[in-house]
């Protein structure tokens, strides 16, 4: 658990952090102008010593996170017009050119990262990387470690697949083009680019210098042992998240806020809501894909019938609709990907997302529970030093007074860290609903426009087709 | 019962269309076995009234069939396929799978999909009608057929005809019975070379045609089968969106509900595309497939004719040698010979007919398939270009 019980922030740090926060705020109203002077120092220095300072920085987070915050009061507008001033300034990455490195089981992905952006905190408008699957794991818990204790919610990276990885490894050939029926390829590459996005989407996150990094720096990243699932801190890895769901099982904080209280039941109830919708919509993935592969059988059939049909013009009409059943067939596999590829992936993504707005949640409650340790451990010591100074033994009367007033330290500071947690959860959510409202417009504009055209093409097919039939004679 | 005095009879009556018209005016489904009412009207003397009903069902059907293929008056003829047995036991299946998994969605879900199978097995059920009403209207339109005594007493005796749901010894005579019947065929294939290349060929193409005709039938009812099933899946799609909307208040739920109606209309959609696919593609196929292997039973009484006619000019040869009964050989002979004649040329006949009557068949099939399928996928365009818009209107 995170112990917010630290020394007051460095002066630099307090600096460098509450500047990159103006820069959020000021690159909502005035972005291009302020952030060149403000950021590129501040941002270069904490990149130097991000290693030295990152434990340092991490535990001081909470307080620095929140400074301007509280200054500015106004966040929901500043989100606002985060969104809103998004328009001018932009970041588009793309993952093209998944190829197969190495061989045995060694072997891994590599994926081309190509970044076009305006944003001055880039050096160039245009460049592209290559990374493995670990360095996109790697880039997730980097930002986990640094923003999920102060309430952010962290887009979650694509699952790790041995099953998925084991047959890229084992298939003999050097490069797993996404042609040759690699859906699995094709699947992972677009679900990382959806990461990546997502991320960029954030408006701090995308400023955050390990991003930067990732998308930018030529170099190989060092290779993140501990997302390797058999590695040592892979083992630790999942003993504290062990550790962790029993806590979440077990522990029921009191709820003073019924903010907190409603989105917690709504965010279940979305859950179980999307699991549900997702499971359905994969078993219509599945009947697309046989539609389609039942399709082929009477084209074929269609196609042989056509071969000893002796009827000239029946022979040539069957032959016709082999060939429209053969199309039809591509079609309905489209519409299988259009399934899966718009609808089905991004409500996995949001069950993923909805997962870290509830580990969001969790630090929150951790955080709490912290503050009422830290109060119990003050009355304890209160009543301790009341019963000194009943017994008269002034000399630990001294000693156990300034344990109370260490402890009164600590539980203001937990009180504090709470109310911030709980502020900035909430302007979080706040974000995560309005982007979750508009992906889920967009997403389902864009599904019904792409059955749309299969639709259009469906009718050119069979218009094609219908002289055919009239042919027959 | 002779069939000549009928005949004879049946010779005057003028070949007009409303001659013999039969339907099936109304059915009824009892436990597992249907009960087919058989309307007929005529204007034929050898009918004791102009209109009549009589209540029958799939196994009299059957027994009719029989005795067409069993008469060697109508060897030479290709005799229309005899119904399929109504078999409504996948939907029962699918309505008993549906009871047990009704834990698993909701109300409104779980009302949908037994409409729809509802739905399913009253289609079932008025297909099963048809045909059996085809291969009665086949019947009675064909100028030699309708004058069949059996036909007649089939139409119009109000009495059980005796021909009882067969019994498993009886079902299992009947497999051991059609095993012979592809074993025969097999032997005569392999065994007798047929003097007539036209017909040999005709043999061959139509046995393949047939296996072809088999495959597509499979794979088509296969394929809109599945189709039934992915428009059944929009449901439970549409009925999530619309707990999603339900459970979202706010700037998403009149969107989300705009999308769940759109499911569930292009559901509907695509439950009329599986099920014309499968009325015009699958049906006309199935029926071909029937149809064909009728023409196909043709050529096999062709090919047996033959065989009796090889044997007579066997006998014959032999009596000539020993000079012996060469009379009675000769006059078998001559019959032999006179009736494969006709068996070959009624056969070449029929089987032109056959041409014809698929070439028609398929045409309007493939036809109506064609414009069907314009249709739904326009509608479904319709359907998605209008909900886009109103849900960009909502953006």
């Amino acid at each position: 658990m995170a112990d917010p019980v630290e020394p007051p922030p460095l002066f630099e740090n307090v600096d460098i952090l509450s500047d990159r926060k103006e820069d959020e705020d000021l690159f909502v109203s005035a972005r291009q102008e302020q952030a060149e002077p403000y950021k590129d120092e501040p941002q270069e220095g904490l990149n130097g010593d991000a290693d030295l300072t990152n434990l340092s920085l991490d535990d001081q987070k909470p307080e620095l996170e929140t400074v301007p915050i509280n200054n500015s009061g106004t966040l929901p507008d500043t989100m606002e017009q985060v969104e809103a001033a998004g328009g001018d300034q932009f970041l588009e990455i793309s993952i093209t050119e998944p190829q197969k490195v190495g061989d045995g089981m060694s072997a891994y992905m590599a994926y081309r990262v190509t970044t076009k952006t305006n944003m001055p905190i880039f050096k160039k408008r245009e460049f592209s990387v290559t990374r493995r699957f670990s360095d996109f794991l790697g880039l997730h818990d980097k930002l986990s470690e640094k923003y999920l204790k102060v309430g952010r919610i962290i887009p979650p990276a694509p699952e790790k697949s041995v099953i998925g990885m084991t047959k890229i490894k084992i298939s003999s050939q050097a490069e797993g083009s996404p042609s040759n029926g690699n859906d699995f390829v094709e699947r992972r590459r677009a679900s990382l680019e959806r990461y990546l996005k997502r991320t960029a989407q954030h408006p701090v996150l995308v400023l955050d210098p390990d991003f930067r990094e990732f998308l930018e720096s030529d170099i190989e990243l060092p290779k993140a042992t501990s997302t390797s699932a058999l590695s040592s801190a892979g083992v630790m890895r999942l003993f504290n998240k062990v550790g962790e769901t029993v806590n979440k099982i077990t522990y029921k904080m009191d709820e003073t806020d019924p903010w907190f209280e409603d989105k917690l039941a709504h965010i279940e109830a979305l859950e179980t809501q999307l699991r549900k919708l997702h499971t359905n919509v994969e078993a219509m993935v599945a009947y697309r894909k046989e539609l389609s592969h039942l399709t082929n059988g009477v084209s074929r059939s269609a196609a042989m019938l056509s071969a000893c049909e002796d009827h000239n013009s029946l022979s040539m009409a069957l032959s016709n609709l082999a060939d429209t059943e053969e199309k039809v067939e591509a079609l309905h596999l489209e519409q299988a990907n259009t399934d899966f590829f718009i609808l089905c992936e991004l409500l996995k993504d949001y069950l993923g997302l909805l997962g870290a707005v509830r580990d969001a949640f969790h630090e929150r409650t951790k955080l709490f529970q912290h503050w009422q340790h830290s109060q119990q451990m003050l009355a304890k010591k209160r009543e301790a030093k009341a019963k000194m100074e009943l017994t008269n033994r002034t000399d630990k009367v001294d000693q156990a007074g300034a344990e109370v007033i260490e402890w009164e330290a600590k539980v203001e500071r937990g009180q504090e860290n709470f109310d911030k947690i709980s502020k900035m959860i909430k302007t979080e959510v706040e974000r995560f609903e309005k982007c979750r409202i508009h992906d889920f417009k967009i997403m389902f504009i864009k599904y019904f426009e792409n059955h749309l055209n299969h639709q259009a093409q469906l009718v050119k097919y069979w218009e094609a087709f219908l002289p055919q039939a009239k042919a027959i004679a | 019962m002779t069939d000549k005095s009928n005949q004879e009879e049946g010779n005057n009556v003028p070949l007009v269309d409303n001659t013999l018209i039969v339907d099936i005016s109304d059915a009824l489904s009892e436990k597992d076995k249907v009960k087919f009412t058989v309307h007929t009207r005529t204007t034929m003397k050898n009918f004791q009234k102009s209109e009549f009903l009589v209540v029958r069902q799939h196994e009299e059907f059957i027994w009719l069939h029989d005795r067409y293929e069993e008469d060697p008056k109508y060897a030479g003829y290709i005799i229309p396929p005899p119904p399929p047995r109504p078999n409504f036991d996948a939907s029962r299946e699918k309505l008993q799978r549906l009871g047990e998994g009704e834990g698993t969605m909701t109300k409104e879900e779980f009302t949908k999909m037994k409409q729809e199978l509802e739905a399913e097995y009253l289609a079932t059920f008025k297909k099963t009608v048809a045909m059996h009403e085809v291969f009665l209207t086949r019947l009675a339109s064909h100028s030699v057929f309708r004058e069949d005594h059996h036909l007649h007493v089939f139409l119009e005796y109000d009495q059980d005809l005796c021909a009882r749901p067969k019994g498993k010894l009886q079902q299992l005579g009947g497999i051991v019975k059609s095993i012979g019947n592809t074993t025969d065929q097999y032997y005569l294939n392999a065994t007798v070379r047929d003097v007539n290349d036209f017909f040999e060929q005709q043999m061959n193409s139509l046995t393949e045609y047939h296996n072809q005709l088999k495959e597509a039938t499979t794979r088509t009812d296969k394929m809109t089968e599945k189709h039934k099933e992915l428009a059944d899946s929009y449901i439970k799609i549409s009925g999530g969106v619309l707990q999603l909307a339900n459970n979202d208040p706010g700037p998403l739920d009149k969107f989300l509900a705009k999308v769940s109606d759109t499911f569930e209309r292009a559901r509907k959609v695509e439950s009329r595309v599986a099920s014309d696919q499968d009325l015009k593609l699958a049906d006309t196929l199935r029926y071909y497939m029937r149809d064909s292997q009728a023409a196909r039973a043709l050529l096999v009484r062709r090919l047996k004719c033959l065989v009796t006619y090889e044997n007579a000019n066997r006998t014959l040869e032999k009596a000539r040698h020993k000079n012996k009964d060469i009379h009675a050989a000769e006059a078998a002979q001559s019959q032999a010979c006179e009736q494969f004649e006709a068996i070959s040329a009624q056969a070449k006949e029929e089987l032109l007919d056959f041409k014809t009557r698929r070439l028609h068949a398929f045409r309007k099939s493939l036809i109506e398939l064609a414009e069907l399928e314009i249709k739904h996928a326009r509608t479904q365009q319709d359907l998605l270009k209008k909900s886009v818009q109103s849900l960009r209107e909502l953006l």
